[in-house]
C-alpha cells in the first residue's frame, strides 16, 4: 500500500449549505489534493490580518482519488474557528489546509476476501469520518457487512440524513439511529441516552469479530468503548477517534 | 507562506500598557493541563522541602500555622495571556525557609501527578513567591491545582506548579517538565524567556 | 479539558517528521504498554500537546509549537517510534 503524501494545501470553497440547524457542509476544491482514505481528516488553518493563527481539525466526509473535498462543520459556542466557518465563509474564499492526516482511523475495501463485518458507532458529528467510510463501502461494492449506530440529539441533527437514508435503503448499511433529546414518531424507541443494553442489542456481536470504528466526544467515546470491551470485543479491533469542542 | 484568511480576526483582545511584552489581558482564567487532575486526600496533604540536610514537613495547619497573607499580584502565561490584579492568599516561602538550611542555589517544584518545574531559590525568597491555598478569594479547585499551588508570579505561569507537594533543593539548574521539553529554564517574562 | 487521543497528533507530527505517524508503533519506557500512536491519551492545551500512556499515565511524546517556526518534539517516555516509509 503506497500512503497518500500530507502536506498543506491551498483550498478554494465552491459551495456552503446548510447541513443542520447548527452546521454547515463544505465543498472545497484542492487542486493538489492527493485524494484521501475514508475516514481522513485534515486540519484547517486560519490567519489573522495580525499574523495570528488558529488551526483545527475537521474529519473528511468524501474519499478517493478526486480533488474535492467535503467537511461538515458544526458551530461549537464561543468557538474560535467554526463560528466563522459556520457563518462567515463565502464561496471563493480560499483557505489553508493539512493532509490528508489519519493513517491509522481509516477503512479501505479489504484487498483480499476478508469477510470480517465493520460495526461503525457516531456520537454526533462523530458521525462524518463514519459517513465516509459506509460511502465509500457502497461505492466499492464491498460486500462485508457493514452497519452504522449514530447517537444523535433530534431528528433535525442529523448529518448527511438523505445519504445515509439511501445507503440503509439500498441495503449498503444496517442503520440505527439512536435519538437521545427527542425521535421522530416514527421512532421505535423513546428518545435517551444510548446504554449499554442498546448497544449490545444493536452492534455486530463479539463472536463474528467485526471490526469496529468508535467516533464522538471523549465521554462517549469512553463510554462505548467500555461498553464494546465489556461485550467481548477485543481492543485491537476497536479503533476509536475523539474531540473536543472548540 | 500562510495568507490571511478573509474577514478572519481571533478573538478580540484588550491592550494594556502594565502587560510585559507579547502579552495580552484577558478577564476569565484558562485551565491549561499537562495531563489528568489528580485526586488529593486534604487529609493526607502534606508539603515537604528536601534539602542536602534532610527533610521538613508541615501538613496544612502547621504550613498555615507559619502566617497566611492576602496579596494581589500579575499573572502572565507564556501562551500570551496576563490576568491583573488577582488576589491570592498564601504563606510566603521566606517563612517556609525560615526553617530550611541549605547551601544550594536551584529547587525543583514536585507536584502530586508528577509535573516539575525548576526555580532558582533567589526567586522564590524576599516577597517573590508564595504557597497559595486560594485565588479570587475562594479555595483553589482541583482544576487551578488546589488544594494548594505554588505562585511565582514575576516568573511565566507555569513556573507556578499546580498541586504542589514540596520543593527539592538541588546545586544545578536542573530542567523540570516543560523546560526539558522546549521551554526557556528561566521564564522572565519581561524578558520575554518563552522557550530555548 | 477533554483528553483527546493521538489522532489528535497526526497534523503536528505530519509537520515535523513529514508523515503521518498515527500508525506507527511506540512503547511506553516506564510500564511495557504498546500500540498505535493513534492509540495513545493526548493533552492538549496552548502550553502543547503532551501525549500520556494509557496504563500508566507516563508522558510518552510532547509537541510545543513556538513562533517563528520552531518546535519541540519531546519524546521522554519512549525507547523508539516506529517509521512506516510506505
Amino acid at each position: 500500500m503506497t500512503r497518500r503524501p500530507t502536506a498543506w494545501h491551498t483550498a478554494t470553497v465552491v459551495d456552503v449549505r446548510p447541513e443542520t440547524p447548527t452546521a454547515k457542509r463544505l465543498d472545497l476544491d484542492v487542486p493538489t489534493w492527493p485524494g484521501n482514505d475514508a475516514g481522513a481528516h485534515l486540519d484547517l488553518r486560519l490567519t489573522a490580518p495580525d499574523g495570528y493563527q488558529a488551526s483545527r481539525s475537521y474529519s473528511i466526509a468524501s474519499s478517493g482519488d478526486g480533488t474535492r473535498v467535503v467537511l461538515a462543520v458544526d458551530e461549537v459556542p464561543d468557538g474560535e474557528v467554526s463560528p466563522f466557518l459556520v457563518h462567515d465563509l463565502r464561496v471563493g474564499d480560499e483557505i489553508e489546509v493539512h493532509g490528508p492526516l489519519g493513517a491509522f482511523f481509516v477503512w479501505m475495501p479489504p484487498a483480499d476476501d476478508d469477510p470480517r463485518p465493520v460495526q461503525l458507532i457516531a456520537g454526533g458529528s462523530g458521525v462524518v469520518p463514519l459517513y465516509a467510510m459506509a460511502r465509500a463501502h457502497a461505492v466499492a461494492g464491498d460486500a462485508s457487512e457493514f452497519r452504522l449506530l449514530y447517537s444523535v440529539r433530534t431528528p433535525d441533527d442529523v448529518f448527511f440524513r438523505d445519504e445515509i437514508a439511501a445507503l440503509a435503503e439500498s441495503g449498503a448499511v444496517d442503520l440505527d439511529l439512536v435519538f437521545t433529546r427527542s425521535s421522530p414518531p416514527e421512532a421505535s424507541f423513546p428518545p435517551g441516552r444510548l446504554t449499554a443494553e442498546r448497544l449490545r442489542d444493536a452492534v455486530v456481536p463479539a463472536a463474528h469479530n467485526p471490526r469496529v470504528y468508535v467516533c464522538g466526544p471523549t465521554p462517549f467515546v469512553e463510554a462505548v468503548s467500555r461498553w464494546l470491551l465489556d461485550a467481548g470485543h477485543r481492543p485491537g479491533d476497536i479503533r476509536t477517534e475523539r474531540f473536543g469542542g472548540s | 507562506m500562510s495568507f490571511i484568511t478573509r474577514g478572519f480576526s481571533g478573538r478580540r483582545a484588550e491592550r494594556d500598557p502594565r502587560l510585559p511584552p507579547g502579552q495580552t489581558l484577558v478577564g476569565d482564567w484558562p485551565v491549561l493541563s499537562a495531563g489528568p487532575t489528580p485526586e488529593i486526600d486534604a487529609d493526607e496533604w502534606e508539603f515537604v522541602v528536601r534539602t542536602e540536610n534532610g527533610d521538613h514537613r508541615w501538613k496544612t495547619a502547621q504550613l498555615q500555622a507559619l502566617g497566611m497573607e492576602d496579596i494581589t499580584v500579575d499573572i502572565h502565561c507564556v501562551t500570551h495571556w496576563t490576568k491583573l490584579d488577582m488576589p491570592w492568599r498564601g504563606v510566603s516561602l521566606d517563612r517556609i525557609f525560615d526553617e530550611v538550611e541549605t547551601a544550594h542555589d536551584f529547587v525543583m517544584a514536585h507536584s502530586y501527578g508528577g509535573y516539575t518545574t525548576n526555580v532558582p531559590l533567589e526567586d522564590l525568597l524576599d516577597g517573590k513567591s508564595w504557597i497559595a491555598f486560594e485565588a479570587d478569594g475562594e479555595p483553589l479547585t482541583p482544576e487551578h491545582g488546589g488544594p494548594a499551588r505554588l505562585l511565582v508570579p514575576h516568573l511565566y505561569f507555569w513556573k507556578s506548579a499546580k498541586w504542589v507537594r514540596g520543593l527539592v533543593t538541588m546545586p544545578d539548574d536542573d530542567p523540570g517538565f516543560w523546560e526539558q521539553n522546549g521551554y526557556h529554564l528561566h521564564g522572565d517574562p519581561w524578558q520575554e524567556e518563552r522557550y530555548w | 479539558m477533554d483528553v483527546l487521543d493521538g489522532n489528535a497528533l497526526a497534523g503536528r507530527l505530519a509537520d515535523l517528521l513529514g508523515w503521518d505517524a498515527t500508525d506507527s508503533l511506540i512503547r511506553c519506557r516506564s510500564c511495557g504498554d504498546g500500540g498505535a500512536v493513534a492509540r495513545v491519551a493526548v493533552y492538549v492545551s496552548a502550553m502543547g500537546a503532551v501525549a500520556r500512556c494509557r496504563s500508566c499515565d507516563a508522558v510518552l511524546l510532547t509537541v510545543v509549537d513556538a513562533v517563528g517556526g520552531r518546535s519541540w518534539f519531546g519524546m521522554p517516555g519512549i525507547d523508539a517510534l516506529e517509521v512506516r516509509r510506505a
